[in-house]
């Protein structure tokens, strides 16, 4: 199956170990769900190295590591003229190693901010951020995770490749280097032949498959994704769903997607979360139970329906006794 | 479940292959023949008029002037040609200078930006006389009146540029982890580049003219010291003849920079010709 563990190095302080028991609300879903749906080969890579520590000190279990990334009371503001506004109001929240959470809210529910915080471009002001269960301020959570927006932001310069290594060269490596490593891949991704294309040169749906290559290849073991199918059109955007579920069961990411799209999250999710607007919180946890793989005729299955009715009452576009 | 995504289909037209005959013929006919057509009605209404040569001599009379002088004509373009290059190469490296130090820190920002606007409105008849006392009759006054009219559009275009940097690009190379430095090398420069072009376009036009006004003013060599003679001696076809020269100078060095900015930017032609975003 070609797993990978080259995530699995993160080193916990000690100060840590005691934060890594159960926190209320936090959802594992991560070992359970595996086993439930036959995918439990993936519970190994589960298994960092803080393990050793953990189990010595504590009664915990391989599945309560610390998350790869977790927000507690969280809240952010931003000024908006004179007005100061709450984007985010006492949120918290964490993804597991290999957990695929969606985070569903309408324009306004401060998703983005939430990523652009998890990302470490803005600080929150109040709370904090753990990544691997090191509590880290804004500037030293910069380049340890993988953000990918909406727009596909490709450098009109440079080719597939050069844009696609281009946190690779962030990150230290030769142009050369980060472009050869590009191209090893472009198959993969759909792209084979068109390493050496400019941007402005492809389709919608193959230049935002260029900006999920260059995602991947910066090698984090937490994806951020804003939306990053909402600017495609539907057809493309089921065939990138499948890919990208593909392409995240060989390498087993944290994945955190900010969607508005319900039928794409639980399609996608292990786990939605759904976020109310202005200011954010969270309205309502959803746990996801359909197996895995997913597969498009899942639409139609009545778990799948359910699902999508919860969230969509959560986001009080539905009445919550059923159907529209 | 990886299910392979369909190979993308072959691109119908490269842009890189060179223009077809009709592509070529299509952009180079119709200035082609408006000059033709503006010298023949010019050579007409002259004969016609019988309008005295040193006045307003026909094409055909300055076409002569150019073969017999061509000696002259061509040393005193080479004259020029020096001036218009060594001052270019002086306005580009300030200008690509100020622009950097300009964009370096607010503190010079304030500082610098009121001298580059001054710079512009210094009238030149005015301050090349005292360049041409304080430096003398060579090079050096040319190429500094040459340098001057050229520094500006390079300056005000290569800030703009620099500041013209997608935000949210930058915030996405940041959260990469590049630091200030990898973000100006990595997407600031080069997102600036088209617009430095921009301004070394402009700024070879006008060297050109900064370049003439030197030597107008006191030189010993160059097309303007050649017209200054000519005119004082009524040799009206010379003096026409050093323009043609001159423009056609303009044009081939405004030609020259145009291919090395699409050499240096072969993505531009996608860009304009695709009509995609950015």
């Amino acid at each position: 199956m070609g797993k990978q563990f080259r995530y699995g190095t993160g080193t916990a302080p000690a100060a840590i170990v005691a934060d890594t028991r159960d926190p209320p609300g936090r959802v594992y879903n991560g070992a359970r769900s595996r086993t439930e749906t036959g995918r439990g080969t993936i519970v190994a890579r589960a298994a960092p190295i803080e393990d050793a520590t953990v189990v010595a000190t504590a009664t915990a279990t391989a599945a309560a590591a610390a998350p790869r990334l977790e927000l507690r009371g969280v809240t952010s503001t931003y000024r908006e003229g004179l007005a100061r506004l709450t984007a985010l109001s006492d949120l918290s929240l964490a993804v597991a190693d290999g957990e695929f959470v969606a985070l569903v809210g309408r324009s306004g529910s401060g998703k983005s901010t939430l990523l652009d915080i998890v990302a470490g471009l803005v600080e929150p002001d109040a709370g904090e951020v753990l990544l691997d269960g090191v509590r880290l301020r804004a500037a030293a959570r910069l380049g340890r995770s993988a953000y990918m927006r909406q727009r596909d932001l490709l450098l009109p310069w440079r080719t597939v490749v050069g844009n696609a290594g281009i946190a690779l060269e962030v990150a230290g490596a030769s142009r050369r280097e980060a472009e050869a490593r590009a191209r090893a891949r472009l198959g993969e991704f759909g792209l084979e032949g068109r390493g050496d294309a400019y941007p402005a040169q492809l389709s919608g749906g193959m230049r935002q498959r260029v900006a999920f290559l260059r995602t991947i290849l910066a090698g984090h073991p937490r994806l951020l994704l804003d939306e990053p199918f909402a600017a495609l059109d539907a057809l493309t955007r089921s065939e990138l769903h499948a890919w990208l579920l593909g392409l995240w069961e060989r390498e087993g990411q944290a994945v955190l997607l900010v969607t508005h799209d319900v039928e794409e999250a639980v399609m996608l999710a292990d786990r939605a979360v759904v976020l109310s607007a202005s200011p954010g919180r969270v309205a309502h946890v959803e746990e996801i139970r359909l197996p895995r793989p997913r597969r498009r005729s899942l639409v139609t299955d009545p778990a799948f329906v359910r699902h999508k009715a919860a969230l969509l009452a959560a986001l009080g576009l539905l009445d919550p006794e059923g159907l529209p | 479940m990886t299910e392979p995504l369909a190979p993308p289909p072959p691109e119908p037209l490269d842009p890189l292959l060179p223009p077809s005959p009709a592509g070529w013929l299509r952009s180079w006919a119709p200035p082609t023949l408006l000059i033709a057509a503006f010298l023949a009605v010019w050579e007409t209404a002259v004969r016609l008029s019988g309008t005295p040569e040193w006045l307003l001599p026909p094409p055909s009379a300055v076409a002569r002037a150019m073969v017999e002088e061509r000696g002259l004509l061509l040393a005193n373009a080479a004259a020029t040609l020096v001036a218009v290059l060594v001052g270019f190469a002086v306005a580009l490296a300030a200008g690509l200078l100020v622009a950097l130090l300009i964009d370096a820190s607010p503190t010079l920002d304030r500082a610098l930006y009121p001298l580059v606007v001054a710079s512009q409105t210094v009238p030149v008849p005015a301050i090349a006389p005292l360049l041409l006392i304080w430096f003398g009759y060579g090079l050096l006054p040319k190429v500094l009146v040459t340098a001057l009219v050229g520094f500006f559009p390079i300056a005000v275009n290569t800030v703009d540029g620099l500041r013209a940097a997608d935000r949210e690009t930058l915030a996405m190379l940041r959260a990469f982890g590049a630091g200030r430095g990898q973000q100006f090398r990595l997407v600031r420069l080069p997102a600036a580049l088209p617009a430095v072009f921009s301004g070394a376009r402009i700024a070879i036009a006008v060297c050109v003219i900064g370049a003439v006004f030197g030597e107008f003013v006191g030189a010993t060599a160059g097309l303007g010291y050649l017209m200054t003679r000519a005119i004082a001696q009524f040799q009206t076809d010379r003096v026409i003849a050093a323009i043609g020269l001159l423009s056609v100078m303009g044009i081939g060095l405004f030609g020259a920079v145009a291919l090395v900015e699409r050499l240096v930017l072969p993505w531009r032609r996608f860009v304009v010709r695709g009509g995609t975003d950015r």
